[in-house]
Order: C-alpha cells, then sequence, then structure tokens
C-alpha cells in the first residue's frame, strides 16, 4: 500500500529546513519527498491520501535509554505499555536499558526479551546490554555474543562501574568489536545519598545534595577511560555547566565520544520540586536555572548530540515516601514531545534542533537507518500540531506507571499521528481527506 | 489577633504577624505555667497524639506536659519500636492513627518533608516537632520568646548561630523566623559543616568565631549533632571546642549584654564551656527549656481554634 501525507510542514533534522511539503510512502519506506506539487500520484485505488492540514511531520523520536519493567518488573511498564505510550508520544525507536531485574546481561535474557517486545510493542524495540555481569561492576559480560544477539550497545545505566581496572578491559574489550558503550558521568562517592542538587534549594529543603562537580568529575574520570581504551563513548546525560568545557575539548581532540541529555533536566530546574514532591526526584537530581540553561544552549549548538526521555517508570508506592527515601525517575515516552515543544515556543531551539536531537544524532550513533526524511528512510513519521494546547491529567497516561513531573501542567503540542514502517500505529483513522 | 495555619509545619509559612500572635498568647501561658495549679481547658476533650519515629526526650515532654496543662488527653507512641519495623509505610502509620480521631498530632521524623507529607494525608492538625534537617518550628518560637523577653524586642538584633548548621533544623527555623522579623543574622561554623548556598538567604558567614561575634546581641550555640556525621566533618572534638566552643573569651567579643542560647542537650566542653552555660547573668538556656512548654501551649490552643472553626464550617455545609 502507498501513502501519499500532503501538505505537510516537513521537518528534516539532516537538511535543517521546516518547509511545506507532501511525502509518499511505499513498502514501509519513504519513496520521495516533494517541495511542489509537481509530480505527485494521482487518485488510484491503492493510494492512500492524507492531508497533513499544515501541520508538522518529523521522523519519528529514537529515544535512547528507556527503561521498561520486563523481565521482573512488569507492573511498572511492559512491551505493551511502553509501546503505546510511546505511540502516543511520536516515539517510533526505544532504545530500552538493560537495568531491569536480572540486568540484560546475557544473549539468553537477550534473545527473550527481543521476542517479547517484537510480539507486543507497536513501535520498534532496541535493546541495550549490561556492561559488567548483573551491572555489579567486577566482570564483563559476553560482550560478543550479546553483539551477535542483537544488543545495540552496552550500559550499565546509573550504576558507575568503580574498579577502574574492570572498566578499562570492558572498554577495551568493546573496542576491539566496535560496540558502542554509554556511560553516566558521575562520582559515586561524592554523589552517595543525594537526593538534590546543593545550593540555596537543598539548603533551605534540609535534603542531603550533591555538588554538580559531582558530574564533571564523573566525566573527566570517563574521558580518561575513552583516552586510553579508544572505545565509542556516549555519555548518557550531560546536565551540568561544568561538564561542558572538557566535553568540548574532547570532541575537538577527536575522541569518539557523544553526549545526551533528558528532557527533564532541560525543561525544569531543582526548585521545580517545591515542597517535595516526589515526581520531580530524577537521577542526577534536577540542578540550578543557570544550568538548565547552558544545557539548552549546548543542545542548540550541537555540543550535547542527543536528547533522551530517560524514561523511568516507579509504582506509587515508590514514590509515595519521604523525599529522601522515595525512588528516582520519571515517565516521559508520552510527554517527551510536548515537553520538547516548551523549549521550541520559548525560542530556544528550532524544531529541526529538536529533531536532530531526538531522531537525527540517536539513530546515527547507533548506526540505525531511522532519523531522516529523505528518499529511502524508513518510513518512521510523526505527524503533530506543535500548538494545541491541553492540561496534562496523568491518569489518561498509556504508561502503566504515572509518575509525570508534568501532572496538571499547560502544555501544548500534540501527536496526531505515529508511522512505523509506513503504518499508522497511533491516530485517527478518519482525518484522511 | 491573626492566625490562620491549619498546621504548624514550618516557619516558613507563617506571617509575621503570626508569629507575633503565638508569642504573645505564649506571654499568658508563661504567667499560667508559674502558679501552683497549672491548668486551663482550651484542649478540654480533644486527643493529641505525639509521634516520634526519632528518639528525644525533652521535645516530646514538652509537649506532653502542654497538651496536659490544656487539658487534651495526651498519648505518646514511640515511633521507633513500631509496625515502622514491620514495614508499615509513614502514609499507612498516619492513615491508622487518623481513623483514631485524633484533634492535634505531634510528629517528629528522621526524613526532611516527612511531616508535610503525612500532613496531607490526615485531618487534624499537625505540629512539627523537627523534621530531618529541614524545620523546627516550635523551637524557633521558643527561642524568639526567650530572645523578646530577655531584650525587650525582636527586631534589629544581631544574632549568631554558632556551629553544626549543616545538619541543624534549629538552625534552619531560627534563620527564617529571625529573617522574617528582621533581624541580622550570621553564620559561623567551620565550612564542611556550612550549608552551601546560604549566602543567597540573607545571612553573613563567618568561619572566624571571633570575627564574627563581635557586636552580637545573641548567641545560639548549636549543638555537635555527633549521632548525625557520617565521619570526617571536625578533625576531632578539642580542636572543634577550641575554634568554636563558646567560653568567656570568645564571648567577650559579643556586646557586653550578649545573651547566650541553647537548644539542648548541651555537650559541655564540645560546643560550650559548662561554666558559661551554668552563669545566669549570660545563659538563658534554661529559660529556653520553660519558654517551650508556654509556646508549645499557644502553638496547639491556636490551631485547635483553627480546627473547631474548620470543622464547624464543614457541619454547617453539610446542614445546608
Amino acid at each position: 500500500m502507498t501513502t501519499l501525507i500532503t501538505n505537510a510542514r516537513l521537518i528534516d533534522p539532516e537538511a535543517g529546513t521546516d518547509a511545506l511539503g507532501a511525502v509518499l510512502i511505499e513498502d514501509g519506506v519513504i519513496a520521495r519527498v516533494f517541495d511542489t506539487p509537481d509530480g505527485m500520484p494521482d487518485k488510484s485505488p491503492t493510494l492512500r491520501r492524507l492531508d497533513a492540514d499544515g501541520k508538522c511531520l518529523a521522523p519519528g523520536i529514537v529515544d535512547l535509554g528507556v527503561k521498561i519493567g520486563e523481565p521482573g518488573e512488569r507492573h511498572k511498564e511492559s512491551f505493551r505499555s511502553a509501546g503505546l505510550a510511546a505511540a502516543a508520544g511520536g516515539v517510533t525507536t526505544i532504545i530500552a536499558r538493560p537495568d531491569t531485574h536480572p540486568a540484560i546481561d546475557n544473549p539468553e535474557t537477550l534473545e527473550f526479551v527481543t521476542r517479547r517486545a517484537a510480539e507486543a510493542s507497536p513501535v520498534r524495540i532496541r535493546h541495550m546490554a549490561a556492561l559488567t555481569k548483573g551491572r555489579e561492576g567486577r566482570e564483563m559480560t559476553e560482550i560478543g555474543f550479546l553483539l551477535d544477539a542483537g544488543a545495540i550497545a552496552f550500559t550499565d545505566c546509573d550504576h558507575v562501574v568503580t574498579d577502574t581496572k574492570v572498566l578499562s578491559r570492558a572498554l577495551t574489550y568493546a573496542r576491539s568489536l566496535g560496540a558502542l558503550v554509554m556511560g553516566h558521568p558521575q562520582e559515586p562517592i561524592l554523589s552517595a545519598g543525594a537526593a538534590t542538587t546543593s545550593g540555596k534549594f537543598a539548603s533551605l529543603r534540609g535534603l542531603p545534595g550533591v555538588s554538580p562537580m559531582a558530574e564533571r568529575i564523573g566525566f573527566d574520570r570517563d574521558m580518561g577511560m575513552v583516552e586510553m581504551t579508544g572505545v565509542k563513548y556516549h555519555f548518557d546525560q550531560i546536565t551540568t555547566a561544568r561538564a561542558l568545557p572538557p566535553l568540548e575539548r574532547a570532541k575537538k581532540n577527536g575522541f569518539d565520544v557523544t553526549a545526551g541529555t533528558s528532557i527533564h533536566h532541560l525543561t525544569l530546574n531543582e526548585f521545580d520540586v517545591g515542597d517535595y514532591r516526589t515526581f520531580f526526584k530524577v537521577k542526577p537530581p534536577l540542578r540550578s536555572e543557570d544550568d538548565r540553561l547552558a544545557v539548552v544552549e549546548a543542545v542548540a549548538s550541537g555540543l550535547i548530540d542527543i536528547i533522551s526521555s530517560m524514561h523511568t517508570p516507579q509504582d506509587e508506592e515508590s514514590k509515595r515516601l519521604p523525599y529522601e527515601d522515595a525512588a528516582s525517575g520519571a515517565v516521559a515516552l508520552e510527554t517527551f514531545l510536548p515537553a520538547a515543544m516548551r523549549l521550541y515556543h520559548a525560542g530556544q531551539l528550532t524544531l529541526p534542533q529538536l529533531f536532530r536531537a531526538m531522531a537525527l544524532n540517536p539513530a546515527k550513533r547507533l548506526g540505525l537507518p531511522q532519523g531522516r526524511l529523505a528518499e529511502g528512510a524508513p518510513a518512521d513519521l510523526v505527524l503533530f500540531d506543535p500548538d494545541t494546547p491541553f492540561v496534562l491529567d496523568r491518569a489518561k497516561l498509556r504508561s502503566k506507571s504515572k509518575n509525570t513531573p508534568f501532572d496538571g501542567q499547560r502544555m501544548e503540542g500534540r501527536v496526531l499521528a505515529t508511522f512505523v514502517g509506513g503504518r499508522q500505529v497511533f491516530g485517527a483513522e478518519d482525518w484522511n481527506a | 489577633m491573626t492566625f490562620r495555619a491549619r498546621h504548624l509545619l514550618g516557619i516558613e509559612h507563617l506571617a509575621p504577624e503570626e508569629i507575633r500572635t503565638v508569642l504573645d498568647l505564649a506571654e499568658k501561658y508563661v504567667a499560667l505555667n508559674q502558679r501552683t495549679v497549672k491548668q486551663a481547658d482550651s484542649l478540654k476533650g480533644m486527643t493529641q497524639i505525639n509521634m516520634f519515629f526519632e528518639a528525644s526526650t525533652r521535645t516530646q515532654a514538652s509537649f506532653e506536659l502542654a497538651g496536659k496543662r490544656l487539658g487534651a488527653d495526651v498519648m505518646n507512641m514511640a515511633m521507633q519500636h513500631s509496625s515502622v519495623k514491620k514495614g508499615e509505610t509513614l502514609i499507612d502509620t498516619a492513615l491508622t492513627l487518623n481513623a483514631m480521631h485524633p484533634d492535634l498530632l505531634v510528629v517528629r521524623h528522621p526524613a526532611s518533608g516527612a511531616v508535610d507529607l503525612l500532613a496531607q494525608k490526615v485531618n487534624c492538625a499537625v505540629l512539627n516537632a523537627g523534621d530531618g534537617r529541614h524545620e523546627h518550628p516550635t523551637q524557633a518560637l521558643l527561642d524568639a520568646l526567650t530572645i523578646r523577653r530577655a531584650k525587650g524586642r525582636i527586631q534589629r538584633l544581631t544574632v549568631a548561630i554558632c556551629g553544626d548548621i549543616a545538619h541543624s533544623r534549629v538552625a534552619r527555623s531560627n534563620l527564617i523566623l529571625l529573617g522574617k522579623m528582621e533581624n541580622r543574622i550570621r553564620l559561623i561554623g567551620p565550612p564542611t559543616l556550612m550549608p552551601s548556598g546560604v549566602r543567597d538567604l540573607g545571612c553573613e558567614v563567618y568561619e572566624d568565631m571571633r570575627e564574627g561575634l563581635k557586636d552580637c546581641d545573641v548567641v545560639m550555640m548549636l549543638r555537635l549533632q555527633k549521632e548525625r556525621m557520617d565521619g570526617g566533618f571536625i578533625p576531632s572534638e578539642r580542636e572543634y571546642y577550641h575554634r568554636y566552643g563558646l567560653d568567656a573569651e570568645k564571648l567577650a567579643y559579643a556586646r557586653e549584654d550578649a545573651i547566650v542560647m541553647h537548644p539542648g542537650p548541651m555537650n559541655r566542653g564540645v560546643e560550650i564551656d559548662g561554666e558559661l552555660a551554668d552563669d545566669i547573668n549570660r545563659s538563658v538556656i534554661q529559660d529556653q527549656v520553660e519558654m517551650g512548654v508556654a509556646v508549645r501551649m499557644a502553638c496547639m490552643d491556636l490551631l485547635a481554634r483553627n480546627l473547631r472553626t474548620e470543622r464547624g464550617r464543614q457541619a454547617a455545609g453539610v446542614m445546608a
């Protein structure tokens, strides 16, 4: 079946353009992109024509670093619920984290989750595997077998490998196989027990804080390991201004490193926690407004390559606790795009810049063909209206867990339809003209 | 007279006139407490539950006595040995107690913000008797009353708060209260015990005690909270006493009529010289304990009045 989406505002992150046009989808790939109506196919019984009515059409989001509760915590999130939430949020490829129970640290578990995901999810799901067994930082996993079984990258998530001997060997081994490793830049001892970023807010609330320097120290150590081993490395979340100059230096010196940040660190700051609202507790903790602005700036300049949702479902019980005891993390698959629209409406990032960081760059980094609005690319697309206002009601989220910091907030930007491989997986069927 | 609060969770939520209301009413209870027959009936028929998730002798005794003198039925629950150990969450504990229809709940908890969380789940008045490193409002109010009685006013004073500021809820509540009442606040302590960002809160920060004490009207010492030390904040107790312990020599830098305060329990010879603590001309430490009972009576009385009004309104709403 062929589909023609006409009259759409095409957001092309590769070319950096935002202009009206049309897209022809054939056999799950983008067959042609039209700037003008010239040469568009005529009506035929096999052609589905959709009029986008001037709304935005962009490559679907590739979300690097999503926690799904399978195996072990299916009550928090399943492949099905995560897939539905992703489709509703314009995420067409989920890159799942291995911080499950048990961790995804052997090819058998990886094969199991790959099969489960394919059965249950309407969007694409690819899996990362743990770098060390049980994410315990003692022995490296079977990196070769895991690559053969489809692991797209290796990470121990928020567990920092403190033993540098173990880490250097794992990174050296990963380098020999060309595997990408994702690390969490954080000095684990300095940040132990911290619930907030140290400063005026932490002091007033009497909460244990961590200096933003813990991120910089963690970054510097990891960079040393990259220099030593030559591994392909991605920093999962850079959230402070202090870590940006060394990142810039590392890139200038030609190391194969990239950096990400989370949508929450781009749109919220430490004061949003207010009266101990635990849904705002994320890892690393929310930062000062100065840090937030510096990180937004770094995304605009391209210094920070990737924006992720860092979707982390937590049940009510682990959040309805005193702030220090509450679990970290927030769900974000469904609110990712509306939250990103805050940056667009604030004039801080353009739509092509946003989709460069949310779709093109993560796909490129992972060696995936997605993330582009070009002929020959997979037809993983999101059609959205950046201006539709709404008030978020967390009870209506598709995720099994409802721990969003945006509950009750006014947001703008709604997904109208999501396509994966040319097939519509979200949105009304009947808006086609 | 103004006092609108439903709970007493922190000084942060009180307006200056509300603070004055508490202090004025507490003065009356100071007089009552000095009589032989110390009975009032403001809380008659009401139930007060003291829930202490952290060990306390003085604060708990003070609240218990305050409640009893106002005629409430007082129940003490030592929560550190209770069902909390069996895995019950704070909210479940709160709901269980709430089902027993208490009118006043006095709570101390080791986690900052825990009392706020609990207050959202119950329909009685909640008094914060200390939550983690966050606030200890009745302590700040009793300190204010002590200062007002000794100095004749509670504004335009220079107040030094000395010692382990980082781990102290007493310091936080005091600096908020004294700031609201327009005093000049100095924080004195080693940098490892100073919370970050306090300069932004309108305090002057000193690392040298003699410099910091210069021309102070009030010197508040804090307990060096050994039980909270993860280790390594200060080199040793004796070096701490040498540099930050209050003795007559250091106090000489303050004003001649400066008063010395301490929330107790004291570590004599660690943060304060024993002789100085007992000097009735300078130390008001015993007065603080006395004011404590009166201030807690005033707080509970005011909260009980608001509770009655609110319940009255609800009842009227049901009938209408």
